[in-house]
């Protein structure tokens, strides 16, 4: 019986059905290559055009430079706008972040009347137009006859990185046994230690990409700064209104680095993580 | 102000605690001494309020009346971390982000002792897991993680070891091994443990004493042979092991013994397992105690007559029958395979029999199907 099958010659698989198998196996492969491709093309043309020796518009390839890299302060003003953007980045993200979660715990913790309504209103920032949110926080400020500069830059970005930094910790929080806290305090930690021992190191991840998110949210949110920031330039500003003239090959060195750092940041955190569950 | 772990050394007291959840009372007036030194269970299905009552001791709720006394100290109202109580979590709960080693010295560095290597690694040997000090609790198996979760918290020495179904998450195997090492480590380290669980095998294999309980009360409340032998309500009757009930009337005394008459046959039994308030009650006999012979043969002992094989299996070190009675009841007989006899068939008349030391005596007004419906396997509260 068994011979029967020995025998048999084994059939050519025609070419065309080759070529649909192989497409079949690969089809995710392809698809993937695309996407990341969609992706990747803007930020792969900004890094290229960070070396344009571009002179005074950078849209069209003159020739290689390291010019810019070495001086990426070169075009007027466009350091003092990094800066500011940076100064009010890690103050936002450091208020967002603490207020953000401290929230986080309260809701994600404790029962107390008004609850789910807060649980609900955290959201409403995030489903705001900015254009109206920087349009009211601008009118709000005139009322108090605040100025707009700096500070209430700031406080503008405070608002809007916090419901994010509360949705993102309270994430942490919803998947961190109350076990673990228990057993800490069977294990003779007060309330203090075992929020500092326990609770802390556990929800730190979550702490830590809502401190990213809110800083990236914040250096280059444009739209609500514009209304509020007045006469400081911030470096969206800064890119917004070179636009007109020609965006300096400068801003391409600083928006890749910003890239790189982020991802190198993502890059130690994935290590750190593999080191941890090893 | 943490309590002074050697004056609280001694019994643990409960006084009429109650636990209520609005309308709910998971724990119903309950007073309970367990005996410093003891190895003592808590046993009920799901909901019974065994769980409840351990958390109140560990001090993670609070009752709403009654009072909690570990040897003259009254804790209460004390908070987790005051009392000399540690306790072995469900699922553990094992620090994830501390290494082993840190995990089991938690609870000596939050008493602020500096030197903790030497406790630890005792500990860590008497859990026969040396070699993991440095590893993170998600790298270890779950019988591993067990262990640690026990060396974590007797490393503490507290007065009161507290056992939340701690073998409910490992397989059947790893459970009767650890059932045995965890009784010996009790009886090496000395400390009076609190074991909660729904599994009355395991509590009857691990404690010295047990405490059966159901709907936020203790139904009874003895050494194992005590509550398997002279249960003395339904409840427990049926929740440890099975049981053959059968209604019957107390017809008189004979001495240390009553006579009953079980539909028109007479029995006796000793009067002091006798649990009957009136003269109704149920006469209870475990399904091994019973011999089955055929009709003709000599009997000693009570005997039920008029009984016929309905099944019959074959279980290897026993074979067990169903006897259906003259009276519709049908009764579970479990016999040994050890005399050689071949055994019954179905349809067979048979003659049941068994030594009157071994019925116990039910209140007649009992609900005879308590303790059965509940299924001890179920997922622990």
């Amino acid at each position: 019986m068994s011979t029967k099958i020995k025998d048999a010659t084994i059939p050519t698989i025609p070419f065309k059905a080759r070529l649909s198998r192989w497409f079949g196996r690969n089809l995710l492969r392809i698809y993937m290559i695309f996407g990341f491709s969609y992706l990747f093309i803007p930020v792969a043309y900004t890094f290229a055009f960070s070396f344009n020796d571009s002179g005074k518009s950078n849209l069209i390839w003159k020739g290689f430079t390291l010019d810019n890299w070495q001086n990426p302060c070169g075009a007027p003003q466009i350091c003092n706008a990094l800066g500011n953007s940076i100064k009010i980045g890690l103050l936002a993200t450091t208020f967002a972040t603490i207020l953000g979660t401290m929230i986080a715990f309260a809701i994600g913790r404790y029962q107390f009347k008004g609850r789910s309504s807060s649980n609900l209103l955290i959201f409403l920032p995030m489903a705001t137009p900015e254009i109206v949110l920087g349009a009211s926080l601008l009118s709000l400020f005139l009322v108090f006859k605040i100025n707009p500069g700096f500070w209430p830059t700031v406080i503008a970005h405070v608002m809007f990185c916090i419901s994010f930094v509360v949705v993102t910790v309270k994430a942490r929080i919803a998947s961190l046994d109350p076990r673990l806290e228990q057993a800490a305090m069977d294990l003779y930690a007060n309330e203090l230690e075992t929020f500092r021992r326990v609770t802390l190191p556990l929800v730190a991840p979550g702490i830590a990409g809502a401190a990213l998110l809110a800083f990236s949210l914040s250096f280059d949110d444009f739209i609500i700064t514009n209304f509020n920031s007045g006469t400081l330039i911030t470096f969206p500003k800064f890119v917004y209104v070179a636009a007109a003239r020609g965006i300096p090959a400068q801003a391409n060195v600083i928006g890749s680095s910003m890239f790189f750092l982020a991802l190198a940041i993502v890059i130690a955190g994935q290590l750190v993580n593999r080191k941890k569950a090893r | 102000m943490a309590i002074d772990p050697i004056l609280a050394r001694g019994d643990l007291r409960l006084t009429r605690i109650t636990k209520s959840y609005g309308d709910f009372k998971a724990v119903d007036d309950l007073t309970l001494t367990i005996p410093k030194g003891s190895f003592f269970a808590l046993l009920g299905p799901s909901g019974c309020g065994k769980t409840t009552t351990l958390r109140m001791v560990a001090g993670l709720e609070e009752p709403t009346v009654g009072s909690i006394h570990l040897g003259d100290t009254d804790i209460t109202t004390t908070r987790p971390y005051q009392r000399p109580i540690n306790t072995v979590f469900q699922n553990y709960a094992l620090f994830p982000h501390l290494t082993i080693f840190e995990n089991i010295a938690f609870g000596l560095r939050r008493r602020g002792i500096k030197d903790v290597k030497e406790q630890v690694d005792k500990v860590l040997n008497l859990v026969e897991l040396p070699h993991l000090a440095q590893r993170k609790p998600t790298q270890l198996s779950g019988g591993q993680q067990q262990r640690i979760a026990l060396a974590r918290a007797i490393v503490n020495r507290p007065a009161l070891l507290l056992l939340d179904e701690p073998l409910g998450a490992l397989d059947l195997k790893l459970r009767r091994q650890m059932q045995i090492e965890l009784k010996w480590i009790q009886r090496e380290v000395g400390l009076t443990f609190v074991h909660v669980t729904h599994d009355q095998e395991e509590a009857m294999t691990m404690a010295d004493t047990i405490a059966v309980m159901n709907e936020g009360k203790i139904e009874q409340m003895g050494t194992p042979a005590d509550l398997y032998d002279d249960p003395e309500t339904a409840f427990v009757a049926n929740f440890l092991g099975q049981s053959n009930l059968i209604k019957g009337k107390i017809d008189g005394n004979d001495g240390d013994s009553v006579v009953i008459n079980l539909f028109g046959q007479k029995i006796s039994m000793p009067k002091a397992r006798s649990h009957a308030v009136d003269s109704s009650l149920y006469a209870g006999i475990r399904p091994e105690k019973f011999r089955i012979t055929r009709t003709g043969s000599a009997f000693r002992g009570n005997t039920l007559t008029g009984g016929r094989v309905e099944d019959v299996s074959y279980i290897g070190v026993s074979t067990q029958y169903v006897v259906a009675m003259p009276w519709g009841q049908e009764l579970m007989v479990f016999e040994q395979n050890d005399d050689g006899v071949p055994p019954f068939n179905k349809g067979e008349e048979v003659v049941i029999s068994w030594e009157p030391s071994f019925t116990f005596g039910l209140r007649g007004d009992e609900d005879i199907e308590a303790g059965t419906e509940v299924n001890p396997e179920e997922t622990p509260e």
